[in-house]
């Protein structure tokens, strides 16, 4: 199998595994007890916890490990409104194309009475700066904005959508999950107050990641029950996904150049490749964009039989189409950079990692072209596109 | 696994994938907005269905009801082809997941659509409950979830 998923989830590393099986051979105490044992599971949480702070460049005590992005995210933002209607600060701006850890949440607090602004992001997938610093308010609580997308793979003007944060008074949360491990991030640089990341983007496990709280930001726990993580996340430690998740991050931030740098060679071989096929298009600004992310419209096709397809070939991908969402409406993410409906059906995703090769790209190619011309050739739209009953959305 | 083998199979490899240029009707249904769209071709003697093909722009399951829907009415009388229901086609096939239903529903409109249009170009006199507009806008049901 060609698996071109990696945003979808990574393989756990063999570092990571090693350290999960350790961690559960050795140090399997609970890390609040106070006997030896328990002790030993608490030194290794710290380790881990000094571990990943490092790789971001954040004390480690702003470090809370959580079951993932997705909880990272809801506590990230349910916190902040929470600490801003004491305020009187009912007022959050983000983003058409979040994540729905993101989207999901500010819906509810809209209904909850919270005025929520997404900004637009172009036909480029990238989010203005200046939209940023003409939607903050006095009762703005929050901003928070992806660090890059999870569809599309563009890379947002994190620095400096922070530093106007920072001048307004008003806290920056970024959602890093597609980006930790795969580009620098300096939380004190970068101007983040709240960030999240999820290990298995990273090659380290599921059901664990972390949200990282700059000090000085007062922090409501969404799970109540106990005094870990300093009180704001009650649940015994998963201690062996968080041992691995910190190992896979050192490893990932400790070779990010040299991966960034082959892994966009395989994205730009692709690029290159699929924009050979007629009436396409790429998805997304070319530049800047994550190092593995490819995503791509096809006219007159739709996006779940191109993915069953390729993985009859033995290529796993994914597609941002309603038959593949379970939903009724193509990718929330493709409609807001603009692509009708028809053609945000027919959307294919791959995103490659450093365990990619310069040949899978070639196969991966082939096969889509492949792939598209049968589909086209059985498509009633494709015809009518070709006999010009239908005009071409895409040139 | 998301779909049957039988889906599977018939997505694959589906059958009477084409058009007939010479067709005595022709059928189309759905929307490209809401992602899938069948067109169905019939070739009628005698009232007998001789030959059938089909296009679909879909996902894999409007591939498969398409592909089986065509097989289950081939050699058919008209009479006989419209009243194939989208259960049916399911069944054929196996089953569907739940939120796919609407693919075999889109197979059931377009062969009963080509055979409108066969009726229509002939004069021949039907009932029109029995047969739907030919029309059917698959985003109706979009529209209201």
């Amino acid at each position: 199998m060609i698996y071109a998923d990696n945003a979808a989830t990574t393989k756990t590393s063999a570092a990571a595994r090693q350290a999960m099986v350790e961690t559960m051979e050795k140090t399997w105490g609970n890390p609040s007890s106070l006997y030896m044992h328990g002790q030993l599971a608490a030194d290794a949480l710290e380790a881990a916890r000094r571990k990943v702070a490092r790789c971001i460049n954040a004390d480690p005590r702003e470090i809370y490990f959580t079951s993932g992005g997705s909880e990272a995210d809801n506590q990230a933002i349910v916190n902040a409104a929470l600490q801003g209607k004491k305020k009187g600060k009912t007022h959050i701006i983000s983003t058409a194309f979040e994540h729905h850890a993101v989207l999901h949440t500010l819906e509810r607090l809209r209904r909850e009475g919270f005025e929520i602004t997404l900004l637009p992001v172009g036909e480029q997938g990238l989010v203005k700066v200046e939209d940023v610093a003409a939607a903050i308010r006095p009762e703005t609580a929050l901003v928070t904005v992806m660090f890059a997308n999870n569809e599309i793979g563009t890379i947002q003007p994190i620095p400096e959508i922070g530093a106007v944060c920072r001048e307004k008074g008003v806290w920056f949360h970024t959602d890093a999950v597609q980006a930790a491990g795969h580009l620098p991030i300096d939380v004190k640089a970068q101007n983040i107050d709240m960030l999240s990341l999820s290990a298995h983007k990273f090659h380290g496990p599921r059901g664990t990641g972390v949200l990282y709280v700059r000090k000085g930001i007062p922090l409501l726990p969404l799970i109540e029950g106990g005094a870990q993580e300093r009180g704001k996340r009650a649940g015994t430690e998963n201690l062996p996904a968080i041992v691995g998740m910190a190992v896979a991050l050192e490893e990932a931030c400790g070779k990010i150049e040299e991966n960034a740098a082959y892994v966009s060679r395989l994205r730009d071989a692709l690029i290159d490749g699929l924009s050979k096929i007629p009436h396409c298009a790429l998805n997304g600004a070319r530049e800047p964009r994550l190092p593995g992310n490819v995503n791509f419209c096809f006219e007159g096709i739709e996006g779940e039989s191109l993915l069953l397809l390729l993985d009859e070939k033995g290529i796993a991908a994914s597609s941002g189409s309603a038959c593949t969402s379970g939903s009724l409406d193509p990718s929330h993410v493709l409609l807001a950079i603009g692509r009708p409906h028809e053609v945000a059906h027919g959307s294919l995703r791959l995103t490659v990692c450093e365990e990619n090769t310069p040949e899978e790209m070639e196969y991966i190619i082939k096969s889509v072209e492949e792939v598209v011309a049968y589909l086209r050739n059985m498509s009633p739209v494709w015809k009518e596109l070709e006999r010009g009953e239908r005009q071409y959305v895409i040139q | 696994m998301l779909y049957s083998e039988k889906v599977m199979d018939h997505f694959r490899n589906p059958r009477n994938v084409g058009e007939i240029p010479d067709a005595d009707g022709v059928g189309e249904v759905g929307n490209a907005k809401c992602g899938d769209i069948m067109k169905m071709y019939l070739k009628i003697d005698d009232g007998v269905i001789t030959d059938v093909k089909f296009e679909t722009f879909g996902c894999g399951s409007a591939i498969a009801t398409s592909s089986m829907a065509t097989e289950l009415i081939k050699g058919k009388r008209v009479e006989e082809a419209i009243q194939l229901s989208n259960q049916a086609v399911v069944e054929a096939l196996d089953g569907l997941p739940a939120y796919k239903l609407h693919c075999s529903v889109l197979a059931e409109e377009a062969v009963k659509a080509a055979v409108k249009d066969y009726y229509d170009k002939n004069g021949i006199a039907y009932d029109p409950d029995l047969l739907c507009g030919g029309d059917c806008e698959s985003c109706h049901e979009h529209d209201e979830q």
